[in-house]
């Protein structure tokens, strides 16, 4: 469609094809995931499944590009859909309006190729993880907190969770953010995700970008297999 | 014995970005941590001289130990 005629020059019109098959699963619709979707819309990824189980509210404001005074206490996933809709009607899009879940976990993510990892607690992370591998499916992984962010992504069998969230397994925590830090990290997240897609570029694979936008260091660690 | 300690992101806060320490021989990579008030569940990336490294690991001359806090918002 015209709408995607200036990606070509990032893509080829091969690759700009090659994405409108396919479909992404985006884990999580608040900081990073609003970001995640509007950026995947507007490439032009031709089928998208939104994932989310909460509503808007007040306290979503500061960051969250899908929560503003319209959407305030309406489900994060269909607000993801409606927005997805207004962007690009070409782009095939479902949403759950439910919380990822052992019980219903390998129905949501089944039949992607890609699966975004936008979740804000880390049991679900894990879920997420030991799913994908059992669907043979890629997870590119975001996080943040305040000034600092990580990507990582993760290939069936890596299991780089493991190694991410050593000590935190049923760790719960309300994280501070802001508007910056999650648009950041979300577009490096969804720049690994078209990489992935189109098989092209160098990928961050068994190894983690951390971000500190506070002092304005970027690591790149490798994490041991 | 001298090792040095690098913090990151959060860890910083009332700390430091990086210092050499004077510990006592033998001490492990836990022990270096709770006396600077970190607690297991505040470190993930944990990396001594760049490679994984272990709470129970004892510590060497010259080792350059480096913690990540998680990161868990989404």
């Amino acid at each position: 469609m015209p709408g995607h005629l200036r990606n070509i020059g990032t893509l080829t019109p091969d690759e700009q094809k090659k994405i409108q098959k396919a479909k992404v699963c985006i884990v999580g619709c608040g900081g990073l995931g609003g970001y995640v979707v509007e950026m995947l819309a507007r490439l032009g990824v031709g089928c998208l499944t939104v994932v989310d189980g909460d509503s808007f509210e007040e306290s979503n404001l500061n960051r969250q590009i899908l929560a503003d005074t319209a959407s305030l206490g309406r489900n994060k996933a269909i607000t993801a859909q409606e927005r997805v809709r207004l962007i690009n009607p070409g782009v095939k899009v479902n949403a759950f309006s439910r919380y990822l879940s052992r019980d219903n976990s390998r129905e949501i993510l089944a039949g992607h190729d890609l699966v975004i990892d936008a979740l804000d607690d880390i049991d679900t992370r894990f879920l997420l993880q030991e799913t994908a591998e059992e669907l043979n499916t890629v997870v590119v992984h975001a996080a943040v907190e305040s000034w600092y962010g990580q990507v990582c992504t993760i290939f069936p069998g890596d299991r780089s969770l493991d190694r991410i969230y050593p000590n935190q397994r049923s760790l719960k925590k309300n994280y501070t953010n802001n508007s910056f830090t999650p648009a950041l990290v979300a577009a490096i997240q969804v720049g690994e995700a078209l990489k992935v897609l189109i098989g092209r570029g160098n990928i961050l694979r068994k190894r983690v970008l951390y971000v500190d936008l506070l002092e304005q260091e970027y690591h790149f660690i490798e994490l041991e297999t | 014995m001298h090792v040095k300690l690098k913090l990151f992101a959060s860890l910083r806060n009332g700390r430091f970005k990086e210092k050499t320490l004077d510990i006592k021989e033998g001490s492990t990579l836990i022990e270096l941590l709770q006396q600077l008030g970190i607690e297991k569940e505040a470190v993930a990336i944990l990396l001594v001289n760049g490679r994984d490294g272990e709470f129970r690991q004892e510590l060497k001359e010259g080792d350059v130990v480096s913690v990540f806090p998680p990161l868990g918002g989404g």
